[in-house]
């Protein structure tokens, strides 16, 4: 198959996680309201002083996106679990890549979403400038979120088909984070102080390398991970 | 007929239930080169002079700290196996290995803590071998955790590879990233503890470590060997004994 016929398989796959969410939304308000209730705890863990919360702010806004994010991803999979329909999307031609492809592309989609909701609560609630340092907030939630959804789309094709999923996903899959983590919140924070030091951008460098360390590997190892 | 008295019936001879002598004889080098290092260690060695009789922690430290990585080293090189040729003892080595790295990071990370509490004054500190190591100590809990839940040993074994083979990678990456975040941020680093004079108690202790991890592996292995083929015995059983249903 050409890798045009492939794009186009995970394209609709893709489409199609993204319409039985759409016409369900469930899944999407619980995690929307879950990640405001957790910004909220970090508030109340943090004080109401005004100061330690925007120093906090880079922190709590990645673990919301990392708590309600990994929600998400053993669904994806649950979905194909009833009626056998994991059986019938292997049996369709093509690689077995363009699964994963479609499946991060439509995680992708959510927890983006998720995040377009969220870091707008958590710029109220936590008093921070959005409007200053937006372009680079954008580029570093694109790439951060890139390394978390691929390594939780990677981790949840085998997490969300054993019985203790719920704890099992998060066991695995956070531990492989930590270079997300710190060079996702590393450069939010440098950002939202209006980047003093100009770190931001060895930050965001190192992001791309993660990123693309993680997707490569994500990619070659799912075929061993999915195959039956 | 129960179950258990079908595994001690003659079906089952074939299940590998004598391991070799060597294994014993590898556990008595493994306590003996313990009990023969740390003898030698307070004998030639005098007290430090800051730390005193507590930097005999770091003979038993460092060395549990590197078998631990060869531990690890071990999972990642018979993950790959695992993959490229699929036989069951790659992932058995692996599974034994890895078991094994857990309880070794465990007891470096408790070793390190006390020994840091009256030597740097805290019972942890950010420093990259540390986080590194606790990042280890629960990439490899996460790896025994999906084996526990699987139960499909075909799938089992697949999957652990892959977790094996990208959490070994990660390390590396941890490492770095860890260094980079504490390098932004200004504190300093661990002082260089080991004295050259200290060297053969602590090469001592390297060989008992050495001995201690491959006990340790070759008896997981032998108990996991065990264990799948109990696993396939009981698996046949049920076929037969299923057979005019299926």
């Amino acid at each position: 198959m050409s890798w045009r016929a492939e794009l186009t398989r995970a394209a609709a796959l893709a489409w199609k996680d993204l319409t039985a969410e759409r016409r369900t939304k469930a899944n999407f308000n619980a995690v929307v309201f879950l990640a405001g209730m957790i910004l909220l705890l970090f508030g109340f863990a943090f004080g109401p002083d005004a100061a330690a919360l925007r120093a906090a702010a880079a922190g709590v806004l990645w673990l919301t996106v990392l708590f309600g994010g990994v929600l998400a991803f053993n669904r994806s999979y649950q979905l194909e679990l009833e009626n056998g329909a994991l059986e019938q999307l292997l049996l369709y031609p093509g690689s077995r890549k363009t699964i994963f492809l479609g499946k991060l592309a439509a995680n992708l989609a959510f927890v983006f979403l998720v995040e377009a909701i969220v870091v707008p609560v958590a710029a109220i609630l936590y008093d921070l400038p959005l409007a200053r340092p937006f372009p680079g907030l954008a580029v570093v939630l694109l790439l951060g979120t890139f390394g978390f959804v691929t390594l939780g789309t990677f981790y949840a094709a085998m997490a969300s088909r054993v019985r203790a999923r719920e704890v099992l996903l998060p066991l695995l899959l956070f531990p492989m984070l930590v270079p997300v983590v710190v060079a996702s919140v590393e450069a939010t924070s440098a950002i939202l102080a209006g980047d003093p030091m100009g770190d931001a951008s060895a930050w965001l460098r190192l992001l791309v390398v993660f990123d693309a360390v993680f997707f490569t590997a994500s990619v070659l190892a799912f075929e061993h991970v999915i195959d039956e | 007929m129960n179950e258990m008295d079908d595994l001690t019936s003659s079906r089952f001879s074939d299940i590998p239930l004598r391991q070799g002598r060597w294994v014993g004889v590898l556990g008595w080098a493994a306590l003996l080169a313990m009990i023969g290092a740390q003898a030698i260690g307070f004998a030639i060695s005098r007290p430090e002079r800051d730390m005193g009789h507590l930097q005999k922690i770091l003979y038993v430290h460092v060395p549990i700290a590197w078998a631990m990585m060869i531990a690890y080293f071990i999972v990642f090189v018979a993950s790959i196996l695992y993959l490229v040729r699929r036989r069951e003892r790659y992932d058995l080595v692996a599974a034994a290995s890895a078991e094994v790295g857990v309880v070794l990071t465990a007891l470096t990370l408790v070793l390190g803590s006390i020994w840091a509490r009256p030597t740097w004054g805290v019972w942890w500190t950010w420093d990259p071998r540390l986080t590194t190591s606790a990042i280890l100590l629960v990439i490899f809990a996460g790896y025994l955790a999906l084996r526990a839940y699987t139960e499909d040993a075909d799938r089992r074994a697949r999957w652990s590879a892959a977790v094996g083979i990208l959490g070994f990678l990660n390390v590396i990456i941890v490492y770095q990233s860890v260094r980079w975040w504490r390098s932004i941020h200004q504190v300093q680093s661990s002082p260089d503890t080991v004295d050259p004079s200290y060297a053969l108690a602590l090469r001592l202790n390297a060989i008992a470590a050495l001995l201690v991890l491959a006990y340790l592996v070759a008896r997981r292995y032998h108990a996991a060997r065990l264990e799948r083929a109990v696993e396939a015995r009981m698996e046949m059983a049920a076929l037969e004994k299923g057979g005019a249903h299926v």
